[in-house]
């Protein structure tokens, strides 16, 4: 009881209120394009360009940038866009070219954060960038801002190309063969990857970042079988358990990041459950 | 002119010709089979008609009103497509991507004509359906649907009955048979020489030795003998 009176006086501070607001549209983009993601084998590159993010983070705290979104942003983005190119012509696959790039700025990152620390609490600034902690309430109000109208151009973008993103996926070769631009979708998506990356790195951390990308859109294809209801559960999934996850840390007190995503892995392991049982009694 | 004329066409990839100095040509309602053993090139040839890979030497003309766009593909499944959440209504309508530009969703009247390409492979029942639970036989048929929804005109078949069990592979090719007769061009990759023979009325063989024409042509061309007994 006393918990739930805790969270009851914390919801209704401002900042709080407006941090869950932040992290339910972080949940909801997170969740869109992760079928995509999983079903093209691009769940690597989300993994890599999340240690490029971080690698972005330690740049902008060395240069002592307070809008660090403004070097992260850019720089994820062109990784992105090179990982895709990469994958094409392929003198370093594909995979090992992410893992080069993602270590790489990890390695990077920390260095550049060792040598030139921004504060005297070193530990504290590597653990909250890469786990996340409770840095979506001291986001400041121009990065709030950002964040709401990028998720919104996100959740745009992804109706607006649905039936693209749908074809791209399925069959890419018959796409192309078809007169379907897949190459320019392709770049959309990983644009638009780098862009939910750099997001969701506030609500839950480098780290964590696929888990919020991913664990949705695999409970959701445990139980559904068209691709709009695994998207539609997909995205319902990832903003419960944002939600669940966010209150349950002002309520205990735990990591915030770390509870989203155990929240996601228990709904992960329910569907898990629930599709067993209908294949069981289906056949 | 024909609907598509090779000429002098090389084909490979990354460098490497696996196939060169091809001519053949494709007039409108033939039926021509591709023919060559594993690793010749057929599915590379495939890929450069569909404008996939682009040509090592030579060209590709299409002609008689077609455009290279306008070339329907049954593609070999792909292992992403086995374990892929999506209706049968909405792989068959995504066959008419390619036209739709940049407009966002398929109109009323595409949405139609994908039901009634359903209701053509007999597979309208399975609209809701998903994909991965169908048959072999099944999927293929889907996957035509989605490739009549692409063309009325050309179809690329690359080996339609991989995996499909005797009387399922019969019913494919009476089925493709239906779809030639009814006016669209049909050009079919196979391992199969005897159903080539039985349903194609021109054979292209590559690989060691290159033959294109009819099948009678090819009947007394003394390939047949030699690699037809395999």
């Amino acid at each position: 009881m006393e918990a739930f009176e805790k969270l009851i006086s914390y919801v209704q501070l401002p900042f709080v209120y407006h941090a869950i607001i932040v992290g339910v549209l972080i949940a909801l983009c997170s969740s869109l394009l992760g079928v995509t993601l999983v079903l093209k084998r691009f769940s690597f590159i989300g993994d890599g360009l999340s240690h490029v993010a971080f690698g972005g983070v330690a740049i902008a705290t060395v240069m002592n940038i307070t809008n660090n979104m403004l070097v992260v942003m850019p720089v994820t983005v062109i990784s992105a866009v090179l990982l895709l190119r990469t994958g094409k012509n392929a003198k370093i696959k594909g995979d090992a070219a992410v893992a080069m790039i993602s270590v790489g700025a990890l390695a990077v990152g920390y260095m550049l954060m060792k040598l030139f620390p921004a504060s005297g609490n070193l530990t504290g600034d590597v653990c909250t960038t890469l786990f996340g902690s409770m840095s979506l309430i001291t986001l400041s109000e121009f990065d709030m801002w950002v964040t709401v109208v990028l998720s919104v151009v996100v959740v745009l973008f992804f109706i607006f190309f649905y039936n693209k993103i749908f074809s791209v996926t399925f069959d890419e070769d018959f796409a192309r063969a078809t007169g379907t631009r897949a190459g320019l979708y392709n770049l959309l998506i990983a644009v638009i990857i780098a862009v939910i990356i750099v997001l969701a790195m506030n609500l839950v951390g480098s780290l964590l970042i696929s888990a919020l990308v991913i664990f949705p859109a695999l409970s959701a294809m445990r139980v559904f079988k068209s691709f709009k209801s695994v998207t539609i559960c997909s995205a319902c999934l990832s903003v419960s358990c944002a939600l669940i996850g966010m209150l349950t840390s002002i309520m205990f007190g735990t990591p915030t990041g770390s509870t989203i995503v155990v929240a996601d892995i228990v709904a992960f392991a329910a569907f898990s459950l629930i599709g067993f049982i209908r294949r069981g009694f289906g056949r | 002119m024909a609907q598509l004329v090779c000429n002098n066409l090389s084909i490979g990839y990354e460098g490497v010709e696996i196939v060169s100095d091809l001519s053949f040509s494709v007039g409108s309602g033939d039926y021509l089979c591709i023919l060559g053993e594993n690793g010749s090139g057929k599915s590379t040839l495939m890929k450069t008609i569909l404008g996939l890979h682009s040509p090592m030497r030579g060209s590709i003309e299409t002609g008689e009103g077609l455009t290279q766009r306008e070339i329907g593909y049954l593609p070999q499944q792909t292992q992403v497509q086995k374990d892929f959440p999506a209706s049968v209504r909405e792989i068959v309508v995504s066959g008419f991507q390619g036209r739709c530009g940049a407009r966002p969703f398929y109109s009323k009247e595409e949405k139609r004509l994908a039901l009634e390409n359903m209701k053509r492979m007999g597979i309208d029942k399975l609209a809701r359906r998903c994909y991965r639970e169908l048959s072999g036989g099944q999927q293929q048929r889907v996957l035509l649907a989605r490739a009549l929804c692409a063309t009325q005109k050309m179809l690329l078949l690359d080996e339609p009955v991989a995996g499909l069990d005797p009387k399922v592979t019969e019913e494919m090719y009476d089925l493709i048979s239906e779809l030639n007769k009814s006016g669209i061009t049909i050009i079919m990759i196979s391992h199969d020489v005897k159903a080539a023979l039985r349903y194609a009325d021109h054979i292209l063989h590559i690989g060691g030795e290159i033959f294109f024409g009819t099948r009678e042509e090819y009947l007394q061309s003394g390939l047949y003998t030699v690699k037809g007994a395999r």
